[in-house]
């Protein structure tokens, strides 16, 4: 312990020591680079900015102490952890902490299916504050346009994600970061907001322009404030869902012009000045040499998403900072990506291999997840590695095999990663997960039908609630007063029920229940609805392909196996920590269901003219015979005089003789 | 699935049990767009949801016994002022088969309840626990109490009526006609004591109106009824499939006329009011039977039990048959377009073998139907009117037999 620390001082001073010869001698590498430039702007002193620079030649002293933290055992991390949380052993305020960090990490999980989920989270960590009088004009590691979205439009937190494909839980377990089919963002605002929907519809184009994505398509029709489902994940004292927006996009298209700009969010991730003005590094370092749209969307589930929130810097939470975490789940299928052999390398799985980590980044590990394999008797992997870690994610304590890419030692001799994981036998049992969701539509014909949710809980003594949370639009009318909630043949009703009803071409419905599920059982809702018939320009393109309904969402506190990590400011791996873990016995599960596809009744489209045409002679022929009987009055009829008599008046008229 | 084709699906029992089950949740039913109804059917169905099929079958026995009275009463008149005429030897003597005896009027009242309870239109209407059904009770109970002379009876069903849905504002016309005719009150407009009744109507009717609205407020604590329940009649933003001309018209309609289009069609309810009433004068009941068919053709949402309400009326016209021109053509539409509804319906809803325009293609022929059908009464009615001013075997001047046109 004393040794450790007596280290890391030691790293400190040659950092010190570093940046003191960089101020002196290096003028023109501060000055260069885009910070150096930025510097002039930025409020802070010369000293602080010249520090922060020195930071990036240093980058490898850094990466040996990080490395050093690292080789101490978990169990012993996790106790120095518990003790540096205390206030003296805190690092000394003399020494300039680094303003932001970055920190890149890998999950591989193989699953039993035989297909394989690989997890990329990113997570830049800036101690900054964005809502302050003063623009922050200064960035570097955090992307400036999403730094500058949180501070025009008083971002709060802001989840967006984009998954192309389901995630089937049956079959593939929890995922560490659930996400709807196609688009889904949430936004909490800060509470100085005065007009949030139009700040919502604003930030919705912006992010539309930053994502290449359709979020402009997001309106009030399909916006939603949630009440209880959504809470905020980062600090946050505000919990009045007025200021929350929820929305999803369920027919949205995920593909490489949404990764492209997402990918250009990550410090590593493309070409950027400040890695050009490094000649060890190639263009792209990392993690992110992996990301290649090519494989990424030759998969059988493909999910992105943006993760902005504040949290605490420190267990007392006195500095808060802004987390942006990236990620991006992908799971091979064993069949189309993998043909059919149940083998996997990082080659196979992204044609690339991992050659060095991100320069930038103050932790850059790979994960896999090899919990069921613990003599090795399932799957091989190649190359083996020592270092093996703990973690308690999703209820379970999970072990995982660990590379660390800062160190050279783990590419080898080759001087590159390419993992590979040869399975062994076919069998295993997956732990079956404890929450899980269904959604259909039953009935037939274009009139009525019903929305059938099924929730299951796995567990076999616990119960537990569950917040369902139901967004429908409009042109599906629900009757509220049909709604059944139904677990093992018995009425279960729900304690809590807030229900919003639509407003027709302004708001959706909403449905969110608390609903108790028994254990071992299955929970079933339905509830009825009417298909309306829309005008005509309010059709899709394809009328006949059926109007998407978004993902049912399943919030629940489920029940732990083992005791949860409460301490959220513990370093933990990435994926292990993602959402607040407030107690011990349960951690917090999202399900998303199925989105649905319902056909409504269509008009005939080629028919406007026709349907003006003949309903107005309808009418005009009613109008016409009423004012014809209004107006006219009954005479005698007069015979009429035939064409050759009219035409022998007339020219004895023009005779002047009387007219016959 | 039929009655739903064939009856409004926004005014039926189960949107009102949606309201109830909304108003439960704590929800006001009016931020919602899914309950239409106005606040004294909620109130109504508050206490009676339990019974509703009773309530909807004694609504519709309450309808068939007001009309029966209403009818009885009106024939006594009419034959009273026949005897009059006849006693003046007003009518042409040619006419004499024209009068009609006590004999033919006697069971004119019994049909025409039995046309109301018997018809296939309310049956369906009650089984589908419309609350058109209960519409149709308090437009009976106005007739009712217009003919009896009930002045405030009649202001207060009427402004009970208007209430409902905005439409019967128009049977004003006729009530003010024949309490008018009933007290001897010259229609003419130099008169004071002729504006005087009018203004003591209005009175009634607004007050009444005014009372009924406030006392809906109350029973809410909020004004989102107004623009939920009669911007909804106006405005027509369900485009759901039912008997009338607006659903496919709307549906179909070019956004930037469809405000234009929409004033075009809410007017024509209104349209015939004054003309009908001026040509009408001296037959109220007749020009509420007109105004009701001119409601049922051409009110926004129509359903069957509208059109049942003024069939009811067919019978105390059985003595214009002689004079209608295409009575068999005009029923066989009818007759066959019902039969049709469901059947088209059905292919496109659920066999996904029609499309739209089919079950279009009905509604039209069955409104042309209905329009002929009332116009031809209508021409009946004067042309009867004639006759018994000029003789019924008209003679040209020549001696020849004359024909009688509309010029």
């Amino acid at each position: 312990m004393a040794a450790y620390r007596y280290g890391y001082s030691a790293v400190l001073f040659i950092l010190c020591g570093l940046s003191v010869f960089l101020v002196t001698n290096g003028q023109e590498t501060i000055l260069t680079g885009d910070d150096g430039a930025a510097a002039v702007d930025s409020p802070q002193t010369v000293t602080e900015t010249a520090e922060q620079t020195a930071e990036q030649p240093a980058v490898e002293e850094r990466q040996w102490e990080v490395t050093e933290v690292e080789e101490a055992s978990p169990d012993e991390a996790a106790a120095d952890k518990q003790d540096a949380s205390a206030p003296e052993t805190l690092v000394p305020p003399s020494v300039p902490r680094p303003k932001d960090d970055f920190q890149e990490e890998l999950v591989i999980r193989p699953l039993h299916s035989g297909d394989i989920y690989a997890s990329f989270q990113f997570r830049t960590l800036w101690e900054t504050d964005f809502m302050r009088g003063n623009k922050v004009s200064h960035y570097r590691l955090f992307p400036k346009s999403l730094g500058q979205v949180i501070s025009k439009f008083s971002v709060r937190e802001l989840h967006i994600s984009f998954t192309q494909g389901y995630w089937r839980t049956m079959q593939w377990g929890q995922p560490f970061l659930p996400a709807p089919p196609g688009a889904e963002l949430w936004v909490w605002f800060q509470d100085s907001v005065t007009d949030v929907d139009g700040t919502w519809k604003e930030l919705t184009n912006v992010l539309s322009g930053i994502f290449c994505a359709s979020l402009n398509f997001i309106d009030s029709t399909n916006t939603v404030q949630p009440s209880a489902s959504f809470k905020p994940l980062g600090i946050s004292n505000v919990t009045d869902h007025r200021f929350l927006r929820y929305a999803t996009l369920p027919r949205e298209i995920v593909c490489t012009e949404n990764l492209t700009p997402w990918k250009k969010l990550l410090p590593c991730g493309t070409k950027s000045l400040q890695l050009t003005e490094l000649p060890l590094f190639s263009l792209q370092a990392g993690l992110a040499v992996l990301l290649k749209s090519e494989k990424l969307f030759h998969s059988s589930f493909h999910s992105q998403a943006v993760h902005i929130r504040p949290v605490c810097e420190d267990w007392q939470c006195k500095t808060t900072s802004w987390e942006l975490r990236q990620t991006l789940s992908v799971v091979f299928d064993l069949h189309t990506s993998g043909q059919g052999k149940r083998e996997w390398s990082l080659f196979k799985m992204f044609s690339r291999t991992l050659t060095d980590a991100c320069p930038l980044a103050s932790s850059s590990k790979v994960y896999i997840d090899i919990t069921d394999n613990p003599e090795g008797e399932q799957f091989e992997l190649i190359p083996a590695t020592p270092l093996l870690s703990q973690a308690v994610v999703l209820g379970d304590r999970r072990t995982f095999s660990v590379y660390d890419l800062t160190q050279q030692i783990t590419f080898g001799a080759v001087r590159s990663l390419n993992l590979l994981i040869r399975w062994k036998s076919t069998e295993g049992d997956m732990l079956r997960p404890l929450l899980h969701g269904e959604r259909y539509v039953a009935g037939y014909g274009l009139q009525t039908g019903e929305i059938h949710t099924l929730m299951y809980n796995n567990h076999p003594y616990r119960s537990f609630p569950v917040l369902l949370l139901d967004s429908v639009p409009w042109y599906l009318r629900l009757y509220i007063h049909t709604l059944t909630v139904t677990s093992k043949a018995k009425d279960n009703k729900p304690s809590y029920i807030h229900y919003q009803p639509s407003k027709d071409r302004v708001r959706p419905h909403l449905l969110e229940m608390l609903v108790q599920l028994p254990p071992n059982s299955v929970t079933e809702v339905t509830v009825q609805f009417e298909r309306a018939l829309l005008k005509w320009t309010e059709y899709t393109p394809d009328p006949n392909h059926g109007f998407y309904v978004g993902s049912s969402v399943l919030s629940s506190l489920v029940p732990s196996i083992v005791a949860m990590d409460t301490n959220s400011t513990q370093e933990r791996p990435l994926f292990s920590s993602f959402f607040p873990c407030k107690e011990e016995s349960s951690y917090f599960v999202r399900v998303y269901t199925e989105p649905l596809l319902v056909n409504l009744p269509t008009p005939d489209f080629s028919m406007p003219y026709n349907v003006i045409c003949l309903t107005c002679t309808v009418v005009a022929v009613g109008y016409g015979s009423l004012y014809n009987l209004l107006t006219r009055s009954f005479q005698i009829e007069e015979p009429s005089l035939g064409l050759a008599k009219r035409i022998a008046n007339i020219i004895r008229k023009m005779r002047g003789v009387p007219p016959l | 699935m039929l009655k739903l084709s064939l009856v409004t699906c926004c005014f039926v029992l189960s949107v009102v049990i949606e309201g109830l089950a909304l108003l439960d949740l704590g929800v006001s039913p009016y931020s919602g767009d899914v309950f239409h109804e106005t606040p004294l059917i909620i109130y109504l169905f508050h206490f009676v949801v339990d019974y509703a099929e009773i309530t909807f079958m004694l609504a519709d026995v309450i309808t068939a016994v007001a009309l029966y009275l209403a009818v009885k009463d009106y024939n006594k008149q009419v034959f009273r002022k026949q005897k009059f005429a006849l006693e003046a030897d007003r009518y042409p003597l040619d006419c004499l088969e024209l009068i009609r005896s006590p004999k033919e009027m006697y069971y004119i009242p019994l049909k025409v309840a039995m046309f109301y309870l018997l018809n296939p239109f309310t049956i369906l209407s009650c089984v589908a626990k419309s609350t058109c059904g209960l519409n149709n009770a308090v437009i009976a109970l106005f007739i009712l109490s217009t003919i009896k002379g009930n002045v405030l009876l009649s202001a207060i069903f009427l402004s009970l009526a208007t209430y409902q849905s905005i439409y019967p504002l128009t049977l004003c016309a006729p009530a003010l006609l024949y309490l008018m005719q009933r007290q001897y009150i010259p229609v003419n407009f130099r008169r004071a004591s002729f504006w005087w009744f009018i203004v003591q109507y209005a009175f009634m009717y607004l007050g009444s109106l005014f009372v009924i609205i406030c006392l809906s407020f109350f029973l809410l604590g909020s004004w989102d009824y107004l623009p939920s329940v009669y911007g909804f009649i106006l405005s027509v933003p369900d485009l759901t499939p039912n008997i009338g001309l607006f659903w496919y018209f709307f549906a179909e309609m070019f956004e930037h006329f469809r405000l234009f289009f929409l004033c075009v069609f809410q007017i024509n309810v209104f349209f015939y009011t004054i003309p009908l009433s001026i040509k009408l004068k001296e037959h109220p009941v007749f020009l509420i039977f007109m105004q009701l068919a001119v409601i049922s053709i051409f009110k926004s949402y129509p359903t069957v039990g509208d059109i049942a309400l003024y069939l009811a009326f067919l019978p105390v016209w059985s003595h214009l048959h002689r004079f209608l021109r295409n009575i068999f053509l005009v029923s066989c539409v009818l007759l066959a377009c019902s039969a049709l509804f469901p059947v088209l319906w059905h292919l496109w809803i659920y066999a996904g073998s029609a499309n739209s325009n089919f079950y279009y293609a009905i509604t039209l022929l069955f409104n042309v139907a209905q329009i002929l059908l009332v116009s031809d009464y209508f021409y009946a009615f004067l042309r009867r009117e004639h006759h018994l001013t000029y003789g019924l075997y008209l003679k040209r001047k020549d001696g020849s037999e004359a024909t009688l046109v509309l010029k």
